[in-house]
């Protein structure tokens, strides 16, 4: 069974202007603990859709579903995370991981909840860093904290908007890898919008292209395997040519932009 | 490290005090032009009885007057930080009230409320204060970055958890720069009604009837009494604002 499906959706955003047509007629399917990498043209309406997975907007037309129901509100199922790492400054880094617990689980015992937090905080690499104020910490040590924080309260779906996109060459790799080890020891569903072709092969079983504004589901690319894989893998000769299809993809659809 | 910070600001007054005795000294100024520090002690311990009902009376007219803009001034931020058409429509009003000197307001709100001495008083410390706490409330809602809000409504959390726990306690390094603003000016009002219309008694009555009475040295007591006490409430909003806004100041490094 899928446990996301995206059908039919259009959706246009009420400006002053007028209606502004986001997204159009998309169409996504992503089965149970199956990582999705959706990539397109900058302003296309990648950040609308996950909007309207998260239950934050609802779509004009055609239908949301997760985990084979019809998403109609705000689900407590989701876990985020974006560019911007938007972890409190007020709190510490374990405070930060277990904002979400206070919200779905607000009678979790406070060990129980640490205890979570402390797991994945170990997991992700951050163990003695449990104390640290976020400004305390580099920029791939947030983003780590902010998936931690995506992940505490166990959601059917993670969605990652450009999660790594303010990072370093390097430290983008790192958090790859990272990403991949997390999978294996703790299985999601996720859904990531992405810049980089590259980390959509790497972290995708699935990479969907959307065409330019308003977007609709261009090309859909399998990609089989599965599970964590050396970074390697980018410069075999499938990688490659998976990368130089996907790039001339997007090529269409930026070109569909400018028409 | 902490007795620095307590013996340099002594020691600063304590030359201050010494640089305004010898400069009134050397120049012979009698005390009708300028009182000297050492006039002013005999008027304190003279008038110690008014000087402390009165300069109660300040107190706490400026610390009500104080908690009504508080509480305003963050109701009325909320309400234009978070709805766009509120903020359009009441942001015009309010800087065209901000901008009518208050001390033309005194003599109409006396005119409105004749004899109701602490209630003027706390209204005028109140007016003349809620301004800069209703703006900073209301930006440092309204400039919440959309991503913060996100991550909790995604997880079915209400409009007010999110401004409870997130958008709150985010303004709240901006509210507490409002809020050193706000009882200076809350302390100005105060004293702007207690001189104009002295009835109400307070240290600007104080300086009025010095003022009449030609006691100079009584008039700069008064002076150095107010400068005291902007400096204790000054000081209890920095210390509240190390209290629940400490995160927001970075370690030195
Ligand atoms: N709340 C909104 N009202 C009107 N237009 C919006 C709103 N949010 C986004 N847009 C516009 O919709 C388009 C798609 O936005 P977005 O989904 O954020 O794109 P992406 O994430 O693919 O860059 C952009 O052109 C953006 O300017
Ligand atoms: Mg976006």
């Amino acid at each position: 069974m899928n446990l996301i499906e995206i059908k039919g959706v259009t959706h246009a955003y009420k400006t002053k202007a007028g209606p502004f047509p986001v997204l159009k007629n998309l169409n996504i399917s992503i089965p149970e603990g199956s990582f999705c990498a959706v990539v397109g043209p900058s302003g296309c309406g990648k950040s609308t859709l996950t909007r309207l997975i998260a239950g934050l907007m609802f779509p004009d037309q055609g239908e949301v579903w997760l985990h084979g129901e019809r998403v109609t509100s705000a689900r407590k199922t989701v876990g985020m995370a974006f560019q911007n790492p938007v972890l409190l400054e007020w709190r510490t880094i374990l405070q930060n991981v277990m904002l979400p617990l206070e919200i779905v689980a607000p009678m979790m015992p406070r060990r129980q909840k640490e205890e979570r937090a402390r797991e994945l905080l170990a997991m992700v690499g951050l163990e003695g860093f449990e104390g640290q104020r976020p400004s305390q910490l580099s920029g791939g040590m947030r983003q780590r904290a902010s998936l931690c924080r995506a992940l505490v309260h166990k959601p059917d779906v993670i969605i990652l908007d450009e999660p790594f996109g303010a990072l370093d060459a390097f430290t983008r790799e790192d958090l790859w890898q990272t990403m991949h080890e997390m999978r294996a020891k703790e299985p999601f569903t996720a859904l990531l919008i992405t810049h980089d072709l590259r980390e959509s092969v790497y972290l995708g079983d699935q990479v969907v292209v959307l065409s330019g504004r308003p977007a609709t589901t261009q090309y859909v690319m399998e990609i089989p395997g599965g599970g964590p894989r050396p970074l390697e893998i980018l410069y075999e000769p499938e990688s490659v040519e998976r990368l130089a299809i996907l790039r001339h993809q997007i090529q269409i659809a930026q070109g569909r932009e400018a028409a | 490290m902490n007795w620095q910070k307590i013996v340099v600001p002594i020691a600063a007054v304590v030359v201050l005090m010494l640089a305004w005795e010898w400069l009134v000294w050397f120049n012979d100024w009698p005390n009708y032009k300028m009182a000297s520090p050492s006039d002013l002690w005999p008027a304190f311990v003279r008038f110690q009885d008014l000087f402390w009902l009165y300069g109660w009376q300040t107190l706490w007219r400026t610390v009500a007057g104080l908690a009504v803009a508080v509480v305003f001034g963050t109701f009325l931020g909320m309400v234009m930080g978070l709805s766009k058409v509120m903020n359009e429509a009441l942001y015009p009003l309010l800087v065209g009230f901000n901008a009518i000197p208050k001390a033309t307001v005194v003599p109409v709100v006396a005119l409105m409320f004749v004899g109701q001495h602490d209630f003027n008083t706390i209204l005028i410390a109140f007016l003349i204060s809620f301004f800069p706490i209703a703006v900073s409330v209301s930006i440092g809602l309204s400039t919440l970055e959309p991503e913060y809000r996100d991550i909790l409504r995604s997880l079915g959390a209400s409009r007010f958890t999110v401004f409870w726990k997130i958008a709150l306690p985010k303004t709240l390094p901006e509210f507490f720069g409002a809020l050193k603003v706000a009882v200076t000016l809350a302390f100005i009002g105060t004293n702007l009604v207690e001189i104009i219309t002295p009835h109400g008694r307070g240290l600007g009555h104080l300086f009025q009837s010095a003022q009449t009475n030609s006691d100079f040295p009584l008039m700069f007591a008064v002076l150095i009494a107010l400068a005291a006490l902007g400096i204790f409430l000054y000081y209890i909003v920095v210390a509240l604002e190390k209290i629940f806004a400490g995160w927001a100041e970075r370690p030195a490094h």
